[in-house]
């Protein structure tokens, strides 16, 4: 029953260093929440602001252990047809029309409708069969035989109703349809749930959950995030921007940078290669941290006392 | 034997409770089955597995912390006063237990705890104290007065009586000053405890039973302090209607087949049904007018129906609102352009506080806003029908409950005195659909969840 991928998730060190060797760091809690995910077979809904790499583990998860990563984005109106299975219509009208003539020969013998009819009942549902079965990112997920990563992002933008559809496989890791039965996975997947608090999920759901909330990182773990999202990055010039988005976040802002902004705004100064952050050049490429015009205006006249202090307190950062 | 281990966990789980955190039987066996995996040894760890299996949202995780730090932190005595009682012991030497406490048989009795005091035994003393707490119930504390009457009931328990007799023997012997500075430490580490015991299994009680009081409280009679936690509660309840009115207005009806959109849709097939088409059930928004009395009477009330209505505000298509005690004044705009702790005061600035005239305001409201009433609209008049014996013009009430949906007449005094003195009410009730009484929070939910469930 033992699969190679299983192995790899031991313990949480091992765990850890797993999601580290596919360049996601991570902090406790979330090594901890993969651990158990796969050893309770629960699914985990992970929270927390935009853009602190709710995907990205996901993606982490997926390189690691060589699954492949079946996404599910999220939407208002999304159902079941769109999530789970949808009959191939297409493909059920051509081959009745193709098989009509052989239907012909078969029922042509049979004196009236009534035999033809039993006659007909005992050929099984031949276009209600999985042939005909469309599966879609749940459906798959389930299906593929050495275990998947199921993600299914955003769940907050989907409908409640939905929610409620969800529950049974993150329960039992099967599903029921209607036409075939129910259908159960061998290697139940790693599913992971993505929210971004739209609204309050229902309590069924948070209930078949692990909630792992990430939040912003402290500087020093988000110096090592840039270490290795941004291998380019020179040490000083590391220690010195982590320090000023650090100080950025304490600001009253309309929406904070996170980290994913960090790693695109260590990427810009790379490519322009800076070596040093100095107010001219932090004021031109603000834009790519902060998202809303009246944040950066906020931001802009106390631009050289943050940096100041940012380059104070580089230092220590060890 | 994972009987044994467990105990401490169940514990743990009725304190989480009682700080407010919801877990279900299911979590706990799921709490219980990851523990397993990840052992007890390390502290951290186990915050972290807790955490993420107790905790479901944000607020909850901050209670979680709190209480998983104060519940084991509390397993021992600190030793800080252990260390300057130890050079002066010289009983210390003596291999405990093996002289004079044999005779006892019961551990901690007579002359036991005096035994363990003067060896400054802290880590015994906690394990007593602990066992001592039990005994005595002191999971069930609800209130801090109740703090002293615990604190004397464990001490006695832990064997107290034997020592005073002790340190009454003989008041001036070297060993009874150690006994007396002991016991009077012992004191307070068990005061301590039952103080920590307050914290972990009552605060979460007493809010609730605070908020439970307030939501049935008189909204007039709410005391200015619990203003804030007012806010709060309503906020909170308009957050859940919102979310479970708020969002989809139009619903297939999966099933039920709409034979004549499917039919003109398959036109291009001969009518083949390719594509198929499912009759669908609008739901409307409510649009909302309101008209509030912030007149003296009514003001209490009519700061928290704003309150609930803006928070709202996703549910629902469209509001106005409308102010008045003498003329009737617009505070739509005050409303949505200002944080609503702001607005509230200016709009009882613009409007509030004078005496009542509910024929004055209905005119005014023909006079300039009768257009926005049509047949989506309902009205929500809030206030007690008191005209100041004024002309009540019913007449124009009448009209409005023509053009509108429908006329929702809150009304804070109670149905008995409806119609006495200088209340209208009577005459107004017949033109309104729902005329309900509405002074307390839980009323005030009822009310507008009927409307919205209804797409009002």
């Amino acid at each position: 029953m033992s699969i190679a991928w299983q192995d790899q998730l031991h313990s949480i060190e091992a765990t850890d260093r797993g999601l580290e060797s596919a360049g996601y760091i991570a902090n406790r809690s979330i090594s901890t929440a993969v651990y158990l995910a796969h050893h309770l077979r629960k699914p985990i809904l992970v929270e927390g602001p935009a853009g602190v790499g709710k995907t990205e583990l996901a993606k982490a998860l997926s390189s690691w252990l060589g699954l492949s990563l079946i996404r599910m984005q999220c939407y208002e109106g999304l159902d079941e047809s769109k999530a789970l299975y949808e009959w191939k219509y297409g493909k059920q009208l051509l081959y009745t029309q193709i098989l009509k003539d052989r239907l012909g020969a078969v029922l042509g013998e049979e004196p009236g409708l009534e035999s033809a009819l039993t006659k007909l009942h005992g050929f099984s549902d031949l276009f209600f069969s999985e042939h005909f079965l469309e599966p879609r990112p749940l459906l798959r997920a389930l299906r593929e035989p050495g275990g998947a990563i199921l993600l299914v992002d955003e769940v907050d933008k989907a409908d409640q109703e939905f929610e409620a559809f969800l529950l049974e496989i993150l329960s039992d890791y099967q599903v029921s349809i209607p036409e075939i039965g129910t259908i159960k996975a061998d290697v139940p997947p790693i599913v992971l749930l993505t929210s971004n608090s739209q609204r309050d999920l229902g309590d069924a759901l948070k209930r078949r959950c692990l909630h792992l909330h990430i939040g912003l990182p402290d500087a020093r773990l988000e110096a090592r995030i840039i270490a290795t999202r941004v291998p380019g990055v020179e040490e000083n010039l590391r220690r010195q921007l982590v320090a000023f988005v650090q100080q950025i976040r304490t600001l009253d802002l309309k929406k904070q940078p996170s980290v994913s902004e960090t790693i695109d705004w260590a990427r810009v100064l790379v490519l322009l290669h800076v070596r040093e952050l100095d107010p001219t050049l932090v004021r031109e490429t603000l834009n790519v941290l902060l998202k809303f015009e009246s944040d950066i205006e906020a931001v802009e006249p106390q631009l050289g006392e943050l940096l100041l202090k940012a380059k104070r307190e580089a230092v220590p950062v060890r | 034997m994972a009987q044994g281990m467990n105990t401490p966990l169940l514990d743990f789980f009725r304190a989480a409770r009682s700080a407010g955190l919801r877990i279900s039987p299911a979590e706990s066996i799921d709490a219980v089955q990851a523990v397993q995996f990840v052992g007890f040894e390390d502290r951290a760890r186990l915050r972290d597995t807790l955490g993420l299996v107790l905790a479901k949202t944000a607020e909850e995780k901050r209670a979680f912390a709190a209480c998983f730090d104060l519940f084991f932190t509390r397993a021992g005595f600190r030793e800080e006063t252990a260390g300057d009682s130890d050079p002066a012991a010289p009983a210390e030497g003596q291999p405990e237990g093996q002289g004079e406490g044999q005779g006892e048989g019961q551990g901690q009795g007579e002359g036991g705890l005096s035994r363990l005091i003067l060896a400054g035994d802290q880590a015994a003393l906690a394990a007593a104290a602990e066992e001592a707490a039990a005994e005595a119930g002191v999971s069930a504390i609800t209130i801090f007065t109740q703090v002293n009457l615990y604190t004397r009931r464990i001490l006695e328990r832990m064997g107290l009586g034997a020592v005073e007799r002790e340190i009454a023997a003989a008041p001036e012997a070297p060993r009874t000053a150690r006994l007396r500075a002991g016991r009077d430490r012992l004191r307070e580490q068990v005061k301590d405890l039952v103080q920590q015991n307050l914290l972990l299994y009552a605060q979460g009680r007493n809010e609730e039973f605070r908020e439970r009081v307030l939501s049935r409280t008189r909204m007039s009679a709410i005391d200015r302090r619990d203003h804030d936690r007012m806010r709060l509660l309503v906020r909170a309840m308009a957050r859940r209607l919102a979310t479970q009115y708020g969002r989809k207005r139009k619903r297939d009806r999966r099933g039920v087949l709409d034979v004549r959109k499917t039919l003109r849709r398959n036109m291009g097939w001969e009518g083949v049904p390719f594509l198929t088409v499912w009759k669908q059930e609008t739901i409307d928004k409510p649009k909302l007018v309101v008209l509030c009395d912030v007149s003296g009477s009514v003001a209490a009330l009519a700061q928290f129906l704003l309150l609930f209505l803006y928070s709202l505000n996703e549910a629902l298509a469209g509001l106005r609102a409308f102010a008045f005690s003498g003329a009737l004044a617009d505070v739509s705009d005050l409303l949505e352009h200002q944080p609503i702790d702001r607005a509230i005061p200016a709009v009882m600035d613009r409007a509030g506080f004078g005496s009542s005239n509910y024929g004055r305001a209905l005119a005014d409201f023909e006079g300039g806003f009768m257009p926005l009433l049509d047949s989506q609209t309902t009205v929500i008049i809030l206030g007690d029908g008191r005209g100041n014996r004024t002309d009540p013009r019913v007449d124009i009430l009448a009209r409005m409950a023509n053009r509108a949906k429908q006329i929702v007449w809150l009304n804070p005094e109670v149905r008995t005195v409806w119609g006495t003195g200088d209340s209208d009410m009577l005459r107004y009730a017949p033109h309104c659909r729902v005329a309900a009484v509405c002074n307390t929070l839980d009323q005030l939910d009822r009310v507008i969840s009927d409307l919205l469930r209804d797409g009002a």
